[in-house]
């Protein structure tokens, strides 16, 4: 115990009396008042917190589905159903839950390729960007189990392939499957302690998530320009610039979700699972959630199982040591002009792994799944380590409030002649 | 193993598939379509009558309740007298014995098997899926089941239809166990509509959309508040934003 520690004086005695018991006062305005963010910072760096909004909401709506909702293969189809019908507003709660896991996946995919473009990965960032790619893995668990539960004909045959997946292991295979499983077959055992994993591994990823918020709070965001905060010119606080830039944001997330959500609720669902699942009746056409199908794209172009997992896995993992791969010393993809092209093939490559794997593997489809699997692992192991070997970096700007003056002015001041330019003009209102 | 077989399944369902796509779902005029959609009640309770007197007899709706149908404008009196009009199985009463009675507004609607098996033994081995959700659970929702419904043509010259089967230009693989359930006249309307295939089809398929998405009228009318508040304190948060962010140079 610090028997010197300063304590923060507050105006408010409550505050004070908190505040000396336990400093949480200070520590919110330290790291969500004058927490200094670069001030080039773009809508990009809204997706975080989105992401968080996101979270709270999947976990808020799914405790009220919870409360109504009975993981039994006999019962859980129609219990579904009844939140849909007989529970106030369950309808509303239920595509809210659905819908959201769609849009939590479509934001921390923005979001993960903003950290990729703009290399907030590489240092100090690098334990920071590992829980993003933990937390990454941690929802694939949890949609995976939250898309069993509605025991339709997509869940019951998801969850068959994607847990005999598990028996490809050799020796230990199928025993680590029955374990899985608690049957030998999906069943009751397997629904329930779905259930009871998909209940708790949001609140794990609200904790980690919580270790990813801290651990960017010690160096700061990364920027569109890759450069480090010089000055405090170079930075606005979080409070209020960012925050209200995060509350545009939101309202924008707000109006394209909720356009999901009330007019197009089951445009993102596959229609086999309003079919309450049947072990006898295998569906034409079994596909994971779209957000899912870039991995089980690869997973397909493999011919051998075990093949196919380990590099399904590996495509996740890979992930983890991207830090170490880029040895390119430059941060931002606006400043590398080679890298920047691949890394847009990254990209584009990743949607066409996705729109393969919603279709048969067959034919063309396979072919550019094997050529995008090929690309994928080509450029973790091939392209990233040798373009920043060989590339030159074009020259950095010396600061941010160089760049961002820069930015600025023609965007607002380039107007009539007589008007004058905003800097200018805010001397006029001082 | 298991995973080489359901890539040949994806593989051959999609030779079907291929066949199938020859030619274009037509699509209806649902009045429910489009952001302001609402359902047409009495559609919804010509349909109803149509489901009653064709589909009940082989397709249950286990999730639906007699007393929905005041959602539909029928009034509670006239939803008494429907459910009455089926009989439940109710029990154990106090001397432990199972009885029948007239099914009430608070009962499920009636099935018409005992179960599963009953229903595969009556229908050639084909089990007559649940309507409930209908109009949610095949592609092309609602147009799908309309054109179903009228999708009853000769086969094309060569194609064996199976024992027991019927040519349909809409199932997927072409042959379905249903025969055609609905010609011109097979429901007669109280109202005086024109009870022609075609509407008698609408009005069913109305019928079942509301029944796969009650919620629906309500939901869109919401939905067109909740995306009002977004835009306008959007609107507002970005106006002041821009005056926040006009000082910082």
């Amino acid at each position: 115990m610090d028997k010197n520690r300063k304590v923060h004086q507050f105006k408010n005695p409550v505050l004070n009396w908190i505040e000396f018991r336990l400093p949480i006062i200070s520590y919110f305005k330290k790291e969500y008042g004058d927490y200094p963010m670069p001030k080039n910072c773009n809508y990009f760096w809204s997706f975080g917190a989105l992401a968080t909004i996101t979270l709270v909401t999947m976990i808020v709506s799914g405790i009220f589905l919870a409360m109504n909702y009975t993981p039994h293969t006999d019962m859980a189809f129609d219990s579904v159903e009844r939140i849909m019908r007989d529970v106030n507003y369950g309808w509303l709660m239920r595509y809210i839950h659905s819908n959201g896991a769609a849009f939590f996946f479509i934001i921390v995919y923005i979001h993960i390729v903003r950290a990729m473009y703009f290399g907030s990965y590489k240092y100090p960032r690098e334990l920071n960007w590992i829980l993003g790619v933990f937390i990454f893995l941690l929802m694939m668990a949890t949609s995976f189990l939250g898309y069993t539960l509605p025991w339709g004909q997509m869940s019951y045959w998801g969850a068959t392939v994607i847990t005999n997946l598990f028996s490809a292991i050799p020796f230990i295979g199928e025993g680590l499957k029955t374990w899985l499983l608690g049957d030998y077959n999906v069943g009751n055992a397997t629904l329930n302690r779905f259930f009871a994993l998909h209940y708790v591994l949001p609140f794990v990823i609200f904790g980690v998530v919580g270790l990813h918020v801290a651990a960017v709070h010690v160096h700061g965001s990364n920027n569109p320009d890759g450069i480090d905060i010089k000055t405090n010119n170079d930075s606005v606080n979080f409070f209020p610039y960012m925050l209200i830039k995060d509350t545009v944001a939101m309202c924008a997330f707000g109006v394209a979700i909720s356009a999901v959500i009330f007019f197009g609720p089951n445009l993102m669902a596959e229609v086999d699972n309003y079919i309450p699942a049947d072990p006898l009746v295998t569906p034409a056409h079994i596909v994971p959630n779209w957000y899912l199908a870039p991995f089980y794209a690869i997973l397909r172009a493999v011919p051998d199982k075990l093949g196919g997992v380990l590099l399904m896995f590996g495509a996740i993992v890979i992930l983890f040591v991207l830090p170490w791969l880029d040895r390119s010393k430059v941060r931002s993809c606006n400043y590398r002009p080679i890298y920047k092209w691949f890394m847009m093939g990254f990209f584009v490559n990743f949607f066409a792994l996705g729109y393969v794997g919603m279709l048969p593997a067959e034919g063309l489809y396979l072919l550019i799944a094997r050529v995008g699997l090929l690309y994928y692992f080509g450029f973790f192991f091939i392209i990233t380590p040798f373009v920043g070997w060989i590339e030159k970096p074009s020259k950095l700007p010396l600061s941010i409030s160089d760049v961002y003056s820069k930015n600025i002015t023609p965007n607002i001041g380039g107007g009539e002649k007589g008007i004058p330019s905003p800097a200018m003009q805010k001397d006029t209102n001082l | 193993m298991r995973l080489l077989l359901i890539i040949f399944l994806l593989f051959s369902s999609n030779l079907f598939a291929a066949e199938m796509s020859t030619e274009k779902m037509p699509k209806h005029d649902w009045s429910f379509k489009g952001v302001t959609g609402t359902f047409d009640r009495a559609a919804i309770q010509r349909g109803y009558k149509v489901y009653r007197e064709v589909c009940a007899g082989c397709h249950s709706m286990k999730l639906l309740y007699y007393r929905d149908l005041i959602d539909v404008g029928f009034s509670e009196a006239q939803v008494k007298v429907i459910a009455s009009e089926y009989t439940v199985l109710d029990g154990p009463n106090d001397d432990g014995e199972m009885f029948e009675r007239p099914a009430r507004p608070a009962d499920r609607f009636v099935n018409p098997y005992a179960n599963d098996n009953e229903a595969r033994a009556n229908n050639n081995g084909a089990y007559p899926p649940d309507l409930s959700v209908i109009t949610k659970a095949r592609k092309y929702g609602v147009d799908y089941i309309y054109n179903l419904l009228l999708g009853y043509v000769e086969p094309p010259k060569g194609m064996e239809v199976g024992n027991g089967m019927w040519y349909n230009k809409w199932m997927a693989g072409n042959q379905i166990a249903m025969p055609a359930p609905i010609a011109d006249g097979s429901v007669d309307y109280d109202d005086g509509t024109d009870n022609n295939a075609e509407q008698l089809s609408a009005d069913v398929t109305h019928f079942l959309h509301w029944a796969a998405e009650p919620e629906m009228e309500e939901r869109k009318n919401l939905g067109i508040k909740v995306i009002l508040f977004f835009i306008i304190l959007g609107t507002i948060v970005y106006l002041a934003k821009n005056r926040l962010w006009r000082d910082v140079t």
